[in-house]
């Protein structure tokens, strides 16, 4: 802590424990929401009053997830306002279309159909009420998506000009912002680990039942389901992060290098499936990177480029701008690091010399300023470095966030094809089964684990930039003090704290409360 | 027509029973609202001010502030 002395570091400890707390309740809304209008469905199908009570329950835990989830997302938005004012100034409408969206997609989708989801069930038609919770689902996807597509532009800066005039990116194509790859895969990611934490919740919650042999129908039942959408969940996670790597190798080659500690690229590069991050190595020395390594061969060309035996470039290469192969072979070229800092300085100076023009009303001088930052734009960012060496990102976080990541995923993978073995073989009695239950239970902390460490991994490993190359942090924060963002930090950890008390004292109280009744057959209320 | 012109009291009857008929979602909407004061009332309020908002009152002054601070001098 004692190196958090800055206005930057708390605004960013302050914006990672925000939003932190936020993706602790948004991934359970998202997947329990599925899982709910496929409970729902069954019943409206079968009109068995089982399926109706199954529904019930889930959907009063997601009533509790939700409410005391909502809204802690716009606290995001007053960070950036206060802390991130420069940042909020200079994407433009790109951060304020998607955003705007989604308040209104949140607003009237969310808040009308969950209303008729809780209130309807006496009120409205089977159908209808079913429609309603499906389309909540599709009103959180949505709410999701339009966040997502702002974080993917954070990443991928795309669809949009700098307007020295306004200075602010202005949007000219919607559609590559929304339908940049990044933004796509994005979405389908975090929106289907979103279904395998639901349905890890829904299987460890029904474990805890079964523990306690009560209510066994409704927990295998509920197992079921939960288990056919985290094992649909996890296979298709995987995929996306398949398109991930791919993406990041693309357009975040140096969050790629650090994430696998690589310095020094080969063709056919391994990855890494074990090791140890050398703390005092620094780019360009001669210093071993990771100790005790454990490779898989070729392993990272595949999963970034899709070919065994391609060039994947490490940082070394990367702030070189080249590197050659053992044959003397040029395999791998691009602006050096150096270079995009020097172009960084010409396009501020640009935008120096474009603001003197503006105030004397010199329309050639603007103009010729203009070019000369339309020319030198795409490493704006770089500018503001003070050596090639500050756009690496933390090189340990960004390794081990993703080995947690996968990981985690590794073991889900292998649980939820556990539990479809087990629930769906009649012979296996997975009711007898006390360490199945265990392991189940185990499992809730594990998938929040992994969602976070995903997260880690995408904005840790986007370091120094708020904006991939365009912005650095220290350039995005506003002029405010360090002491006054403390506070708010303070503060905020109170209320997080406050609001998970509550969540988790509600949620197990109504759990246990209702495990005592006959949650298919007893009375409802 | 008369369905259509009942239709509003219909809905706030729905969220009125619907409100009335809670049991734990009573403490649900104490915690919402809670939330939502602590939010807006006190964080937006006293802490969270738009810096730029606050500060300036046009946008080319806004503007005029961001290029200053993005090109000012490096230390």
């Amino acid at each position: 802590m004692e190196d958090l002395v800055n206005v930057v570091d708390w605004s960013r400890l302050q914006f990672a424990l925000t939003a932190i707390v936020h993706w602790l309740f948004v991934p359970l809304t998202i997947g329990l929401s599925l899982i709910i209008g496929i409970m729902e469905t069954a019943y409206y199908r079968t009109r068995n009053e089982k399926w109706r009570r199954i529904t019930k329950f889930w959907m009063t835990l997601f009533g509790i997830n939700f409410a005391c989830g909502v809204a802690t997302g716009l606290i995001l938005e007053f960070e950036f306002g206060t802390n991130w004012s420069n940042y909020s100034w200079f994407v433009g409408d790109i951060f304020g279309a998607p955003l705007a969206i989604e308040g209104i997609v949140a607003f009237f989708m969310e808040s009308t159909f969950i209303a008729v989801m809780f209130f309807g069930w006496k009120r409205v038609s089977p159908g209808f009420h079913l429609a309603a919770t499906w389309l909540t689902a599709i009103g959180v996807c949505l709410s999701a998506l339009w966040i997502l597509v702002a974080n993917a532009w954070m990443q991928h800066p795309t669809g949009m000009e700098f307007d020295p005039d306004q200075m602010r990116n202005v949007m000219v194509s919607f559609s590559d912002v929304v339908f940049s790859p990044v933004a796509i895969n994005k979405f389908f990611h975090t929106v289907l680990s979103g279904w395998v934490l639901g349905a890890v919740f829904v299987v460890g919650v029904s474990c805890w039942l079964i523990l306690k042999k009560r209510n066994l129908d409704f927990a295998l039942s509920s197992i079921k389901v939960a288990g056919a959408v985290g094992l649909a969940g996890i296979v298709l996670t995987m995929w996306t992060g398949d398109g991930s790597a791919v993406q990041v190798s693309k357009h975040q080659p140096m969050k790629l290098a650090a994430m696998e500690g690589l310095y020094a690229g080969s063709e056919g590069q391994s990855l890494v499936a074990f090791g140890i991050i050398n703390p005092d190595k620094k780019p360009l020395d001669d210093q071993e990177a990771i100790f005790a390594e454990i490779s898989i061969p070729k392993g990272l060309s595949l999963l970034a480029k899709h070919d065994l035996d391609a060039f994947v470039p490490g940082i070394d290469d990367l702030l070189r701008g080249y590197a050659v192969n053992e044959a003397g072979d040029t395999v791998y070229k691009d602006v050096s690091y150096a270079d995009r800092i020097a172009m960084g300085r010409a396009a501020q100076q640009a935008l120096r010399d474009y603001g003197s023009s503006l105030e004397m009303g010199d329309s050639v001088a603007m103009a010729q300023a203009k070019a000369a930052i339309d020319a030198n734009f795409k490493y704006f960012g770089y500018g503001y470095l003070d050596a090639p060496e500050d756009a690496v990102p933390p090189v340990a976080v960004s390794f081990y966030s993703f080995r947690v990541m996968v990981t985690a995923g590794g073991y889900l993978l292998l649980f939820f094809l556990a539990v479809a073995w087990v629930s769906w073989r009649r012979k296996v009695n997975l009711l007898s089964n006390k360490w199945f239950c265990f392991l189940g239970l185990l499992t809730i902390p594990i998938v929040w684990i992994c969602s976070e460490a995903g997260w880690v991994l995408a904005e840790m490993g986007r370091q120094p930039w708020t904006i991939e190359g365009l912005l650095p942090v220290n350039a995005a924060v506003s002029s405010v003090s360090a002491g006054s963002v403390q506070t708010t930090f303070w503060l905020f950890v109170l209320i997080f704290s406050a609001l998970l008390v509550a969540e988790i004292s509600i949620m197990v109280r109504h759990i246990r409360r209702k495990a005592t009744t006959d949650l298919l057959n007893g009375p409802e209320n | 027509m008369r369905k259509i012109l009942q239709l509003p009291k219909r809905i706030v009857r729905f969220y009125v029973d619907g409100f009335k008929s809670m049991t734990i979602g009573k403490k649900l909407w104490a915690i919402i609202i809670i939330k939502l004061i602590v939010i807006f009332g006190v964080l937006k309020l006293f802490f969270f001010p738009d810096m730029l908002k606050s500060h300036y009152d046009t946008d080319a002054q806004r503007a005029e502030a961001v290029r200053t601070a993005l090109t000012a001098p490096r230390q």
